[in-house]
């Protein structure tokens, strides 16, 4: 028998507007459907039931739902960056125009080569790939994988960026209530008469659940509680809105789907919901289980409830002769929905009688009913055919046959228990009603140690919660083969994941080969791990393993349930930091004007900073000696402004200083600045600047520009943790000021070029001084001191007038031949002159000590953090490696980072070290390479040459000398 | 094209000043020198010129016209005398966006976890705009938010983005 139309029914079909045709396009093929279709309807009206082709076998597959759970109805939609793969079908709302490309198949859906493998299939059993590709070993790398990569995976990834507009928000409500059903509806008005804020999340555009279209009087129902729950003040209802994951402390996550249905509205496509709750109720429904007969997976078996939603949903008439075969009562709603329907409609019960009210229903609907039978097999390759029936109890042998074109089946139903087991609700197995649903007496806890969870309605296992509008329904019979003792032929032919291709004979081999764990028969099977999660075929597969296993299925247990319940598009999660929202940068009051420059950025934490400028052809090296020749040679501009300012005031905040530096502070003299060293408890050290006193109980701070935040976090964390009855106080100001370094044995005169009130002469502001007072009418401290060892002062001005001086002082020195320089040109001056740079010369594992600065370390104080660390006996034992400088024997820069070696291996068989080099450059001011590295013994082995063997096998050779390279005696620091 | 769910705009001209004190000791003198009540945890006092916030448990901040900065610090330096505090400018670190519209509040709970409709009215919270730092409390029509300087372009972007036309959070 072969699919023939009409496909869509003269009447019916709740959701959709028949005066409304909508054209579409599928696999280069222009359709028609109508508004309120679901593209599953949509093709199923065109008589389109082939949607696709499975993972492993490229078998044929229809849609088999009619909701989140399909695995089966995946399409690439869109096009360009629009493009998305795996859209489920049968969720996906049909627009005008829409593009869609089916998946897995080549060169077409109709004409798949991949389908070969599905007569091949006996040659790919469970475990195929691990047990065939782990020989020869270095296959593995070089051609398995690689060939096995290009095969894997369902769907492509897009290429272009996602064009669409994405956003998060943020909720706080008392309940949410997840699933507009008539349970959660119910819920819902009780929650809210009980008070407290109230938010109903629905996944679908519609109210209602399954209750407008399995009773009479649902729709009449479900819009009584709607019209309740508008009138209440403390209810929001928002549909289109899907619970995707519940995390601990009540955090929901929920995407509402706000443009999916006009991606030109200029909306945001998706908004990720992040609400804090104090009680989350579940009311998210069941979803009905397949029925493992052999070959259920031809296009045309379908979820019984399905079939009814395609007729009362969309008019939709999935075939014109329906077979319904069943364990349960409600399947036959679906033929009385059929029939009615003007379908024909047989019913094939596995139970060995069905007296209920619903098959006495069908009986006297005239609609067949066998009882105690089964499927043998479903005739037919591309579309069902017909069925081969059998007694359930038997062992497959045929009892007769009927012709149809659709399976509608029902194996039961499973609540929807994700959100309840997502952060620990633990589930009970219903031995009566062969499911398993939430155990109230473990639900997951709640910050105070109560649960925080409730599942309602079908989604707590009480199928008949539709109170008044139900009939009663007699017992399901668990079916969990059909026919009970169907041989391996037939067993081989049951699918259970019908993405994955994942049969019943599958899990009964892993179960042979010593697979007990569920979560390991998962994995080797691929059970439950396609794009839908598994949400049609986990407890099957566990309840086969489990009677393969010969254990009870509570014995065996579900796997784990994780968020998402349906995939999410990722740029929903990454929602407004895209572009240049994607990570904030921090500019300073000058940023533009070395934008302007052309400035070679340099990342320094959130800022861009200058790393040089670079002028026509020039490249960054040759930019960076020009700037550093200028500075030597005249004077040179440095926006500072990133440098960490911190305030420390207070009748103990010398005292506190003391502990916090290395050296002393609290003797520093009102007017003076001092360089200081900051370590962890551990002793090593982690900051470094210089300090100013402001007055007698006040100090201003300089950090490093990564540490600003992190120091003044690490000052406050010591204040208010273990010293909270010192009185200081602290301010990060480092925002407050824009800071110019102006640096050169010009720096003096471009200064004094502008008018001020600042004697800038060596006498009135020698070395390590501060003043305050006004340059070009701007307020500003000014300090003398030197990165670079040239006569240099930093002037901190408010930042709002930090772009104002600075180009004042472009604009007086522009005869000087005044140049702004970058953070490289201040690297290679300060190595030049020997000066350490925090995360070059230090890496969390070294201690003053070991870099020459015992002179910045206080021998009188009696404590300062880091001080005991550094007394233990490795600290001091003297074979630490220590700061040197390095030369080059041969005048080539030897890298960064590179290792010197010594004779001999260590204990993994690598050469043994002795040190290794922490800055390197090429100096312009000396015309040679200089480095700065920490070796073992290095201050009392001047002169020795040290090898530096590279990844090329080359050896570089350098020898250990001062690591000051210039201007040892500091004559050039007074101009 | 609908209309944007809140205008968003620079703030220019404020002075902010921090102070640091034991708010139950200093408390009074801080009052008398600003000219406004000390507001009561994570509120702000306002007389629609001068607002007084409530910063933690011993930082206050100030928000006054840029003029009367310079006046301000002196009077809060002179009343603090003899007593251990901190009072520093802070008006250049930071930038301010008034954000005014129907939906104002649409546009601060898309990008602050902070809960709005527990914030009393005048209410001041130290919260985070996206990935910045950033406080806001209510003004009329809608909110004032600040944050760093550095991250001005960043606060602005974020907040237009916001409030683009058509995204209001109500229910749809």
């Amino acid at each position: 028998m072969t699919h023939k139309p009409p496909f869509r029914l003269p009447g019916g079909g709740r959701l959709i507007d028949r005066a409304y045709q909508v054209p579409f396009r599928f696999d280069g093929r222009t359709l028609r459907g109508l508004r309120g279709d679901t593209l599953a309807s949509a093709l199923l009206a065109n008589g389109q039931m082939l949607m696709g082709r499975s993972f492993k076998y490229h078998r044929p597959r229809g849609p088999i739902a009619s909701g989140a759970e399909e695995p089966n109805a995946l399409f690439g939609l869109g096009q360009g960056g629009r493009f998305e793969p795996n859209q489920r079908a049968t969720t996906t709302a049909l627009l005008d125009g829409m593009v869609m490309r089916s998946q897995n198949c080549w060169p077409s859906l109709d004409a798949d080569v991949g389908a070969v493998n599905t007569w091949l299939s006996p040659m790919f059993p469970a475990g195929f790939y691990y047990k065939t590709f782990i020989h020869p070993r270095p296959f593995w790398k070089h051609v398995f994988e690689p060939i096995i990569r290009r095969s894997a995976g369902l769907g492509r990834a897009p290429k272009a960026a996602d064009p669409d507009r994405y956003e998060q928000a943020y909720a706080h409500v008392d309940t949410v209530v997840v699933g507009g059903g008539i349970a959660g509806l119910t819920a819902a008005v009780e929650a809210a008469q009980d008070g407290g804020s109230v938010l109903v999340l629905e996944q679908n555009a519609v109210w209602g659940g399954r209750s407008p279209v399995d009773h009479k009087q649902g729709q009449g129902a479900v819009d009584g509680l709607l019209d309740q729950l508008r009138g209440m003040e403390n209810v929001t209802l928002r549909r289109n809105t899907m619970a995707t994951g519940l995390y601990d402390h009540g955090y929901l996550l929920a995407r509402e789907a706000l443009a999916d249905h006009d991606p030109n509205a200029g909306i945001p496509r998706q908004r990720l919901w992040r609400i804090r709750t104090g009680r989350v109720i579940t009311a998210t429904g069941a979803l009905e289980r397949p029925l493992a007969f052999a070959c259920n997976d031809v296009p045309g078996v379908m979820l019984a409830s399905a079939v009814r939603d395609f007729i009362v949903d969309y008019g939709i008439a999935p075939g014109q002769r329906i077979v319904v075969v069943t364990n349960n009562d409600d399947a036959y709603r679906t033929a009385l929905i059929a029939r009615n329907a003007g379908l024909e409609v047989t019913v094939v019960d596995a139970r060995p009688e069905a007296d209920g009210d619903l098959p006495q229903a069908a009986r006297a609907a005239n609609i067949p009913v066998l009882t105690a039978t089964g499927i043998a097999k479903v005739k037919g390759g591309r579309h069902v055919e017909g069925v081969v029936l059998c007694d359930q109890s038997g062992e497959g042998t045929p009892t007769g046959g009927l012709d149809c074109d659709v399976v509608a089946m029902s194996g039961g139903w499973s609540p929807v228990v994700h959100l309840y087991s997502h952060c620990g609700g633990k589930l009970i197995w219903d031995e009566a009603q062969a499911m398993f649903r939430p155990d109230p007496e473990r639900p997951p806890l709640g910050a105070d140690g109560k649960g925080n969870v409730t599942a309602v309605g079908a989604a707590n296992g009480d199928l008949q919660c539709a109170e008044g509008l139900e009939r009663q329904e007699s017992p399901t019979m668990p079916v969990w083969c059909m026919p009970e003792a169907a041989p391996y032929k037939l067993r081989s032919k049951m699918w259970l994941d019908f993405q994955n291709d994942v049969k019943v004979s599958d899990v009964e081999l892993a179960a042979r080969e010593g697979y007990a764990s569920v979560e390991h028969t998962k994995r080797y099977t691929t059970l439950g791990m396609a794009t839908d999660q598994g949400k049609v075929s986990n407890i099957n597969g566990l309840a086969v393993l489990s009677k393969a296993l010969d254990q009870p299925i509570p014995a065996t247990g579900t796997t784990t349930f994780r968020p998402p319940y349906t995939p999410l598009t990722l740029a929903t999660i990454a929602a407004e930091a895209r572009g240049d929202a994607f990570q904030p940068l921090r500019k300073t009051p000058i940023h533009d004007w070395h934008a302007r420059r052309g400035a070679s950025w340099e990342p320094v934490g959130h800022w861009r900073r200058p790393y040089c400028y670079p002028q026509a052809a020039e490249d960054r090296h040759a930019a960076v000696n020009r700037e550093i020749m200028a500075v030597r040679g005249s004077v040179g501009t440095l926006d500072a402004s990133t440098l960490g300012k911190i305030i420390v005031k207070g009748p103990d905040a010398g005292r506190f200083l003391d502990m916090m530096y290395t050296n002393m502070m609290s003797t520093l003299p009102v007017g003076k600045c001092r360089y200081g060293l900051m370590c962890s408890e551990n002793g090593f050290l982690m900051d470094d600047g210089v300090v100013a006193r402001l007055s007698d109980d006040t100090w201003l701070c300089h950090t490093t520009t990564g540490g600003a935040d992190r120091i003044h976090g690490h000052m406050e964390d010591w204040l208010q943790c273990e010293w909270w009855d010192w009185q200081v106080y602290t301010a990060n100001v480092t925002e407050q000021y824009a800071q110019i370094a102006v640096a050169g044995p010009k720096a003096r005169d471009l200064l004094q070029r502008l008018p001020g009130s600042i004697d800038l002469s060596q006498e009135a502001l020698p070395f390590m001084q501060w003043v305050d007072g006004d340059i070009a009418g701007i307020p500003a401290r000014v300090y003398r001191i030197s990165f670079s060892g040239e006569l240099s002062y930093e002037i901190a001005v408010p930042a709002g007038r930090g772009l104002e001086l600075w180009e004042k002082l472009h604009e007086a020195g522009r005869d000087l031949g005044v140049v702004p320089y970058g953070t490289e040109a201040m690297h290679v001056m300060r190595a030049e002159k020997g000066f350490i740079m925090i995360g070059d010369e230090t890496d969390g594992t070294v201690i003053p000590q070991d870099l020459g600065l015992g002179w910045a370390i206080s021998k009188k104080k009696a404590d300062y953090i880091g001080k005991r660390a550094q007394a233990r006996s490795f600290m001091t034992d003297g074979s630490r490696w220590q700061l040197v400088g390095l030369e080059s024997l041969d005048g080539r820069v030897i890298p960064d980072g590179a290792y010197a070696a010594e004779a001999g291996l260590n204990a993994n068989g690598q050469r043994k070290v002795q040190g290794r080099v922490t800055s390197s450059y090429h100096s312009p001011t000396l015309d040679r390479p200089i480095a700065m590295a920490l070796v073992r013994h290095g201050p009392g082995r001047m002169g020795q040459v040290l090898e530096f063997p590279m990844p090329s096998g080359e050896v570089l050779k350098g020898r250990i000398v001062d690591p000051v390279f210039y201007d040892k005696e500091g004559s050039r620091l007074n101009g | 094209m609908a209309e944007a769910l809140a205008d968003v705009t620079r703030v220019a001209g404020l002075g902010m000043i921090a102070i640091r004190a034991d708010l139950a000791r200093a408390g009074d003198a801080i009052a008398e020198a600003v000219g406004l009540a000390v507001p009561v945890t994570a509120r702000i006092v306002t007389d629609g010129s001068r607002s007084l916030g409530w910063m933690s448990p011993d930082e206050l901040l100030v928000i006054l016209p840029s003029a009367e900065q310079a006046e301000a610090m002196s009077a809060l330096d002179d009343a603090l005398v003899g007593e251990h505090s901190l009072v520093v400018d802070l008006s250049d670190a930071r930038a301010a966006f008034d954000v005014i519209g129907l939906h104002a509040s649409d546009v601060i709970a898309k990008l602050s976890p902070a809960d709005l409709a527990s914030m009393p009215q005048d209410g001041l919270r130290r919260s985070r705009a996206a990935q910045v730092a950033a406080a806001f409390w209510r003004i009329d029509g809608g909110f004032r938010v600040i944050g760093f300087r550095s991250t001005a372009d960043y606060l602005q972007l974020v907040l237009e983005n916001a409030a683009i036309a058509g995204s209001d959070l109500a229910p749809r």
